[in-house]
């Protein structure tokens, strides 16, 4: 099992709701998140292209985080995706510095937080609260080994990237262009 | 003109707008460490060259302030912390892919070496001195037999210890600047530098200080090197790599990293101290100042510049 999002630009609206989302279901506390909205101008004018990306964790597959964590604090749990275990967690910041994405934050309790995929939802066969709210359906997750799930069918009919594939983390978040 | 512009709806304290997770207690373990490193590691060298009694102040007085830097280190990497109740944790795991594990593994054995050699020459300093316990006069008796494989544990040790200061950042690829594996070699030799200079300081004796001035001299030329090294590498690397390095070429780290490392805490100390060989009277506080003045900055200033860098997006 692999869990994998994948995330259309071309329908992406910048609303935000998946950043209240995760906050609302996640209890993030205020003034931090988990997921963002990116919003990227590119070209000459007048030739302008707007991407609007919901960025989060990646959950890599070669994770740096999980490599450095010098106490097995960010580890790989259920189908890939990288947990960090709040009683193990120093909060020494080593994990925060690895990450090329700078996915994670330390939480006003003292340890490192971030995205989880909404592991605890997903093990009830519910979808992330992002892509459960996402007001335009832009947001697909599910296991990429199996070839008949969502993720799977949308990444073999469309083109897609990845963020930073140079840095070698094989990222799990694909971005739909 | 083609134009990329980026508006990041995230704000995370310590990671927006730039990262800046690690303040001051890092940089100033990594300068607390390294200094311990150079310490120890000339005490052991010169003991296991049978030059106790030629050089007794690098062998016997001046690794007495080892383990009062690695205490004080210890102190602010306690202190950089968030969590700090579940310290203990990393000594019920060992990680061998994680360069801060490897840190505190080989923490818990040069701390009490850095003691025991300490404790081995106390007498030295206070002739009063007392263990008043028995057990302790029997410890003390049993590593003043067993001192060879002390100092080899400490040679080695020191020096793994001054190559983690510089590991501990090359090992963050997310980080362009810090990515290179020249970060250990430096940090070493800058670490040795400093030991080398608080030798000169403490030392009384000529020969000593002659020595010490003529390895600081040697090792400032081998810390040049690296840095020149260094830049080579990130030049001819990718275009993240050449932006890192431009911090120090024209980028806001540039006067601070050529004014305070390159040229007041190598160039001149190097010259006074080449002066000073060949017969000039210089105040010896002057160089050795400038060369831990110059240890202190290179942490910050790549602690910082390091976090100031990332890669496109």
């Amino acid at each position: 099992m692999r869990y994998a999002m994948a995330i259309d630009t071309k329908k992406c609206v910048g609303c935000s709701d998946c950043v209240v989302a995760c906050q609302t279901e996640n209890d993030v506390p205020i003034g931090h998140c988990r997921d963002w909205v990116v919003e990227v101008m590119d070209g000459t004018y007048p030739e302008l292209e707007m991407e609007l990306r919901s960025e989060r964790c990646n959950h890599c597959e070669n994770s740096p985080c999980v490599r450095c964590c010098p106490t097995g604090a960010s580890h790989y749990s259920d189908g890939g995706i990288v947990l960090v275990t709040k009683n193990e967690c120093i909060g020494c910041s080593a994990c925060i510095t690895s990450c090329p994405y700078d996915a994670r934050y330390v939480h006003p309790d003292g340890y490192v937080d971030k995205c989880t995929f909404c592991l605890h939802r997903v093990k009830k066969g519910m979808q992330p609260a992002c892509v459960a709210v996402c007001p335009t359906k832009c947001m697909y997750f599910g296991d990429l080994d199996d070839p008949r799930s969502e993720v799977s069918e949308v990444l073999k009919k469309r083109k897609y990237k990845t963020l930073i594939p140079e840095a070698g983390t094989k990222p799990q978040l694909y971005f739909l262009i | 003109m083609r134009e990329e512009i980026i508006v990041s709806g995230r704000n995370n304290p310590l990671i927006d707008p730039q990262l800046h997770v690690w303040h001051w207690e890092i940089p100033t373990y990594l300068f607390l460490g390294g200094l311990a490193a150079g310490l120890m590691f000339f005490a052991a060298l010169y003991y296991l060259r049978g030059k106790e009694n030629d050089y007794r102040t690098a062998v016997k007085l001046a690794p007495m302030i080892a383990p009062i830097a690695l205490a004080l280190g210890l102190v602010a990497l306690f202190l950089d912390l968030h969590h700090k109740l579940y310290f203990w944790r990393l000594y019920t795991t060992i990680r061998l892919e994680s360069p801060m594990s490897w840190g505190a593994w080989t923490l818990m054995v040069v701390t009490p070496v850095s003691i025991i050699w300490s404790a081995l020459h106390i007498k030295e300093l206070f002739p009063n001195w007392d263990w008043k316990f028995d057990f302790a006069k029997e410890l003390i008796d049993f590593f003043q037999k067993k001192k060879k494989v002390l100092a080899w544990i400490m040679l080695i040790s020191s020096a793994i210890l001054g190559i983690y200061t510089g590991i501990l950042f090359s090992a963050f690829n997310a980080r362009p600047l810090w990515n290179t594996s020249i970060m250990g070699p430096l940090f070493l030799a800058s670490g040795l530098s400093a030991g080398a200079a608080v030798v000169i300081w403490m030392s009384k004796d000529h020969a000593e200080r002659k020595r010490f001035a003529q390895l600081d001299l040697m090792i400032i030329g081998i810390e040049l090197f690296l840095i020149i090294h260094m830049f080579m590498g990130f030049l001819a690397s990718t275009q993240v790599q050449i932006d890192a390095v431009n911090l120090f070429l024209g980028g806001p780290y540039t006067a601070q990293f050529w004014g305070f490392v390159v040229i007041l805490g190598m160039i001149v100390p190097a010259i006074l101290e080449g002066l000073e060989l060949k017969g000039y009277k210089i105040p010896v506080a002057i160089p050795v100042v400038l060369v831990l003045f110059g240890s202190i900055m290179l942490r910050f200033i790549i602690s910082n510049a390091g976090q100031a860098s990332r890669w496109l997006y």
